[in-house]
């Protein structure tokens, strides 16, 4: 039994239109996603923007409502659960991409970490208080800075805020949103290496989102690459980095740019072949409503969407 | 290569804050030829867009010392008439953020149009979309004619940046600056960008300044890397020399903090601090000194000046030939709540 399990996702929403506003269409966000990830292990879900990766992710925690399908966390069935109704919600949390709109700047940090706890734990204020200087002290900020508000630290510094307030409640399993795009680079290792280690420490899930790939192989145990609100392909890094099989992960994966200068001519050579594969090609890897295909299994952990085999 | 099209000397460019000048570029001198791509490198508020608007004249209200000469004439202290002529004609931009560099209110036609129009004025309004027309299908965009009369909202992030860049060699310039043109891209529409940028230095032959904070962009696209810090430049080499024998602790730190494809990492290096604010900037002595406190501070220089330690290729400050990277990254010490 895996830990969180998605069957089938798919997250529709009406267009309105007309005189009368009556739904005319769907965009179909999220369109029959499956997958699982195991106790303790990074998940990454990769795709471009408008892919549906961020819309999963939203899904999944109960912000986009579910039109079909099954989201079930540590065998609970979760999916469209009234919030109320639901314990396993203070074990899912979520970390967001921009750390300069998700805090409000004007509360405190204190009131801000703490928000959580006064949800769904009935805590005096002393021990909410001690509770706080202890997650900010796990995120390293100093236990002085309650009393600061966002606007005083830096990007790296509120993005540990944001972690902080995760956290709060202990949580099992973390959607962490692009966690880190809107970070120098230097601040990023410092919040990736603090996501790990914590990992370790607490004994958290992780179902990381981004568009960047290198990040994405530095973290992650198994990766799904989104397109169009499907799967194109799941595999472990090893499969997806090496031995990409679908057209659309073979271009992502040949856009990365290469940090050695001298591998330029080659990269570009590669990039070109890939490109004109993926013109050519294009049609072979999508149905006629330019859809993915279902997924094949090609290996034991790889599974890559190609056109029905039987 | 050949002749500079760029030379910059000492550019100074301080911004007043209350009542004091505070340099965000300091003593900052370096050249651009023809037909070179060099790569300004460094993390936000080390002061690389600041020398590009420098460059450019866009400082409203800074105050710039130095001298930057284009073509051999010095532009920093020309009247802003003067200076017009030669932006947008000899003289090209590429902003990062494609969404507020254009006019919403404004068909994609026109405001390339405008450019066209103002530098010469002569050609008509026939030829003139004609050439538009032949700009939008130059930088990639799949129906010219019809992104012509469409407006910024109805284009995606990727088309959006296309438009911004016809319209900056739209009177072919000799001279591009490109502002983290990729940042807010995809990767897939990134590598589109990056390979339409190195067609344009072969097809137009102009000297182009690429400023951006990511190190495998740089990678592909720089012949030379200039390395900033908190204003300065701490290294510039060309882009082998600078990936295979960097020397500067910045530049070691910042290429040891990125996740490497090509080797895998249990844990990424963190540089200890941050970058500090313009008021706080240290003035005297090694700016990067606060950052790596182990290094003993007499390896550092009283006044850190640019040394070429072989051809083409300048450190600033003594202190790199003492650096070595701690054990383990000394970083937070974090507890486990229990």
């Amino acid at each position: 039994m895996s830990f969180l399990e998605v069957k089938n996702l798919k997250v529709h929403f009406p267009i309105t239109g007309g005189l009368l506003g009556r739904t005319i269409d769907h965009v179909k966000a999220v369109d029959g996603v499956s997958f699982s990830i195991e106790k303790g292990k990074t998940y990454g879900l990769v795709g471009e923007s408008g892919s549906g990766k961020t819309t999963t992710g939203r899904a999944i925690i109960g912000l986009n409502k579910i039109t079909s399908g099954n989201v079930l966390f540590d065998g609970q069935d979760i999916t469209n659960l009234r919030r109320s109704k639901m314990s396993a919600r203070r074990d899912i949390q979520m970390i967001f991409q921009d750390p300069y709109s998700t805090l409000n700047p004007k509360k405190r940090v204190f009131d801000i970490v703490a928000e959580p706890l006064r949800n769904y734990e009935n805590l005096s204020k002393r021990e909410e208080k001690k509770r706080v200087q202890e997650l900010l002290e796990l995120v390293g900020l100093s236990p002085e800075s309650i009393h600061k508000y966002p606007h005083e630290f830096s990007g790296g510094q509120r993005q540990r805020i944001g972690i902080a307030r995760a956290i709060a409640l202990k949580p099992k399993l973390i959607i962490a949103d692009e966690p880190v795009s809107a970070l120098d680079v230097s601040v990023q290792a410092q919040v990736l290496n603090f996501m790990q280690k914590i990992q370790k420490e607490l004994g958290l899930t992780y179902l990381f989102i981004s568009h960047d790939l290198g990040i994405i192989k530095h973290m992650c145990d198994r990766i799904g690459i989104m397109y169009k609100g499907r799967y194109v392909e799941e595999g472990t890094p090893e499969d997806i980095f090496t031995n990409p099989q679908h057209i659309y992960s073979r271009r992502l994966v040949a856009a990365i740019p290469d940090i050695d200068p001298r591998k330029r001519e080659q990269q570009l050579q590669f990039r070109r072949t890939v490109k004109e594969e993926y013109e050519q090609s294009y049609n072979d890897y999508f149905d006629d409503k330019g859809l993915a295909y279902q997924l094949q299994p090609v290996s034991d952990t790889h599974l890559v969407a190609l056109p029905g085999r039987g | 290569m050949g002749n500079p099209i760029l030379e910059i000397e000492n550019l100074r460019t301080s911004f007043r804050i209350k009542d004091n000048y505070y340099a965000a570029v300091d003593d900052v001198s370096l050249t651009v030829k023809k037909n070179e791509l060099l790569a300004i490198v460094g993390e936000s508020g080390c002061g690389k867009s600041a020398l590009a608007f420098s460059i450019m004249g866009l400082h409203s209200k800074a105050n710039v010392e130095g001298n930057i000469y284009f073509k051999g004439r010095d532009i920093a202290n020309i009247s802003p008439a003067k200076l017009n002529e030669l932006r947008g004609k000899e003289m090209g931009m590429i902003f990062q953020d494609s969404l507020s560099a254009l006019n919403p209110l404004m068909i994609i036609g026109d405001q390339i149009d405008e450019i066209i129009y103002i530098h010469n004025n002569k050609l008509a309004k026939k030829d003139r979309k004609e050439k538009v027309i032949d700009l939008l299908d130059k930088v990639g965009i799949l129906h010219p004619a019809f992104t012509y009369n469409q407006f910024p909202h109805e284009l995606s992030g990727g088309m959006r940046q296309r438009v911004v860049i016809a319209m900056a060699i739209a009177n072919e310039p000799e001279l591009l600056i490109a502002d983290e043109p990729t940042t807010a891209l995809d990767v897939t529409i990134q590598s589109q960008i990056l390979d339409l940028l190195k067609k344009l230095k072969e097809d137009i032959h102009a000297g182009i300044i690429l400023i951006t904070h990511d190190l495998g962009v740089v990678a592909e696209m720089a012949d030379r890397v200039a390395v900033m810090y908190a204003g300065q430049i701490v290294e510039i080499a060309d882009v082998y020399t600078l990936f295979e024998n960097p020397l500067h602790p910045y530049t070691r730190s910042l290429l040891n903090s990125v996740p490497n494809s090509n080797v895998v990492q249990s844990e990424l290096h963190v540089i200890e601090g941050i970058v500090p604010s313009l008021q706080n900037l240290p003035r005297e002595g090694c700016r990067f000194s606060p950052r790596i406190p182990w290094v003993d501070s007499s390896a550092h220089e009283k006044n850190p000046e640019l040394h070429e330690v072989n051809p083409g290729h300048f450190v600033r400050c003594t202190c790199y030939r003492n650096f070595y990277f701690p054990e383990k990254s000394k970083g937070d010490q974090h507890h486990v709540v229990s």
